[in-house]
């Protein structure tokens, strides 16, 4: 058992910067957990207040149903993975990964064995006689990976591990970090902002914004049903198309069923569909003005009635549109979101 | 075209030898003094190239000495001022390396005054201190003792501010790897910082290591015995004014053999220069 708790946890930097305005988490034994928000939410220090690398103002962090917020962070049982690795530079591989464990007194031979086994895993078997400098950027970042996983910890910390590689080899590292956890069952909670990222990889993802949690669930949770606009506009991509509507309606778009007052109007680009599909409450009358093709889908950008907000319509395959082209979307009661203009959370 | 190019060649080629030769002459007339004999030296018509006393020469400056003015053998000058650069080099290092650690890395009062205080010690070279410093070392009875002779020369500003311009620009992930690993403090700066700054530790080395073997001043005040005389102080001493008084072999041997530490230490040192210079160890 190593669940991490957070209570009402707080930071005020020197300065008096609130980075952190008392967040209150619970991730499970084994839990793969991801913060995903903008730059400057807090994500970072977050992260670094379970780490022990900065001190906590307030509120507690209990690991393994202990409260941690005074002890050292070696003696906290956690283990990093930094954004710029931050591998010792005049250090073999292996001295490395050798490095926390001989710091900590453990047997030589099980030293050994523990680094041989972690650099198999990791297959960086090859390099550990070589210096970091001497590694591609993927191979530092499974190094880096490497000395987490040695020292059997309570909890896996990472801070944005993948945003220093390209992405073709960020798609790949996303897969094993995803399948080493799988095998490890160690808890972890990961940093990033890449909202893909997020979502592929999160048993519980948590969505931060100014110091806050907007939102905590499973991937799918939150990209169904968002409990705020923030929320809303933050998972999917492209995102959801959020349209303020009052009490009177739009012109061009044609609502059955809505709430009473002026709402904000979600519906995410792959639920809008040319061809009406039953009892469809939404229609929507757009003027498209830019088409992006990506292959599988084609994504149409445009404006409603010609001159209202704007608005994307996903459609499949190769799309005939052309700029200046009036088309009608519709979709069902389901898939539509409503949200109070004024708090900014959902109506349900 | 091409021939230009070679102009261009040629040209610094030219200016560089030009200079090469300025500089290297009169290290070459006073290699080729130290191989003649006094008469030939001192009646003014020492050829150009090396005499047939080289090896006569040498063995009597490195371990007899010229019997009227310093009384003792160049050899046992050389080692005291071998012990005395080494002592200042390797202390100057030491503790600049530990005082910039911690201006750099902990947060105590008066961090910024102390910084600042050692950044003014910069103005402050021996020759201004030297009467309190004197008073200071021979109250301590340090006079004629390599303690004397060295440490009021240790403390160094320059060493500190190097160091610590170094340290600022290794990364703080390191700090905190560190820490996430167990290592405490001390063994953060034994295991991480110095390795890292070993090609600054090499450069300062050089630099120290040749301001500790030309120290003049310092030594020509705390010795007194003849046994501590460091090499700089002989050649001076062997350089009688009486022109026929001097030894001009012998001082000219002594002066090729003070110049032969610092080349020593600079050919030596020069790979992790350019090794420093070269690649990035971050
Ligand atoms: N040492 C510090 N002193 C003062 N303020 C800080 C310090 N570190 C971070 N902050 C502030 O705290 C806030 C949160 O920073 P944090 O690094 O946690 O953001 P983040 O969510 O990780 O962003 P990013 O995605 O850009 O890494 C920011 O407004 C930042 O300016
Ligand atoms: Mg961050």
């Amino acid at each position: 058992m190593s669940d991490v708790r957070l209570d009402a946890v707080r930071k005020v930097y020197p300065g008096g910067v609130e980075a952190v305005k008392g967040v209150s988490l619970e991730i499970a034994d084994g839990q793969f957990c991801v913060l995903v928000g903008p730059s400057g939410c807090g994500k970072s220090t977050l992260l670094r207040m379970v780490a022990g690398l900065e001190t906590i103002s307030g509120g507690t962090c209990a690991i393994d149903g202990k409260v941690v917020n005074e002890i050292e962070p070696a003696e906290r049982d956690i283990a990093m993975v930094f954004q710029n690795y931050a591998l010792y530079p005049h250090m073999s591989v292996y001295d490395n990964m050798a490095y926390g464990l001989r710091n900590r007194g453990t047997p030589k031979d099980e030293i050994d064995a523990r680094v041989k086994e972690a650099a198999r895993i990791l297959e960086v078997e090859p390099f550990l006689a070589r210096k970091p400098k001497a590694l591609s950027g993927g191979q530092r970042q499974r190094v880096a990976m490497g000395r987490a996983i040695v020292r059997k910890p309570k909890v896996f910390l990472f801070d944005e591990p993948l945003s220093n590689l390209d992405a073709k080899l960020r798609i790949q590292m996303r897969v094993e970090i995803k399948k080493l956890q799988r095998a490890l069952k160690t808890t972890s909670i990961y940093v990033t902002h890449d909202q893909l990222e997020a979502m592929t990889l999160a048993d519980q993802l948590v969505v931060m914004n100014k110091g806050q949690v907007e939102q905590a669930g499973a991937p799918l949770d939150l990209y169904e049903k968002p409990q705020t606009i923030f929320v809303a506009g933050f998972i999917g991509a492209p995102p959801m198309n959020l349209v303020t509507v009052p009490e009177a309606g739009l012109p061009g778009l044609t609502l059955i069923e809505r709430p009473a007052g002026p709402v904000v109007l979600g519906i995410r680009p792959e639920h809008l569909h040319e061809q009406p599909m039953g009892p469809d409450t939404l229609t929507v009358e757009i003027v498209v003005s830019a088409v992006e093709a990506v292959g599988a889908e084609t994504y149409l950008y445009g404006a409603l009635h010609g001159h209202g907000p704007e608005l994307i319509v996903r459609v499949p395959g190769r799309a005939t549109h052309a700029p200046g082209q009036r088309i009608r979307a519709c979709a069902e009661a389901s898939q539509l979101h409503f949200f109070n203009p004024q708090t900014g959370r959902r109506i349900d | 075209m091409v021939e230009r190019r070679r102009l261009i060649d040629v040209l610094p080629h030219l200016v560089l030898l030009i200079g090469i030769a300025i500089v290297a002459f009169p290290v070459y007339v006073a290699f080729v003094a130290s191989t003649w004999d006094a008469a030939t030296i001192s009646n003014g018509q020492m050829p150009l190239r090396p005499g047939p006393h080289f090896l006569e020469n040498y063995y009597r400056t490195i371990f007899i000495g010229t019997s009227s003015s310093t009384r003792e053998p160049v050899g046992n000058m050389m080692l005291n001022s071998l012990i005395m650069a080494l002592c200042i080099a390797i202390g100057k290092i030491a503790i600049s390396l530990i005082s910039a650690f911690a201006v750099v890395y902990f947060r105590f009062p008066f961090r910024m005054a102390a910084f600042w205080v050692i950044f003014m010690t910069l103005m402050l070279p021996v020759e201004v201190r030297i009467f309190p410093t004197y008073k200071i070392v021979a109250d301590l009875n340090m006079l004629d003792t390599f303690a004397g002779l060295t440490i009021p020369l240790i403390a160094s500003a320059t060493a500190t501010l190097l160091f610590r311009q170094f340290f600022m620009t290794v990364p703080d992930e390191l700090v905190e790897a560190s820490k996430i690993d167990g290592a405490g403090p001390m063994k953060f700066f034994f295991d991480t910082l110095v390795p890292l700054s070993i090609t600054s530790v090499a450069a300062m080395f050089v630099v120290q290591f040749i301001y500790g073997w030309n120290q003049y001043l310092w030594p020509l005040l705390i010795t007194t015995k003849d046994n501590m005389q460091t090499i700089v102080i002989g050649i001076k001493k062997m350089i009688v004014t009486q022109d026929a008084l001097t030894e001009w072999q012998l001082a000219m041997a002594t002066a090729i053999l003070a110049m032969l530490p610092p080349v020593i230490v600079v050919v030596a040192m020069q790979k992790l220069f350019v090794k420093g210079l070269v690649e990035t160890e971050k």
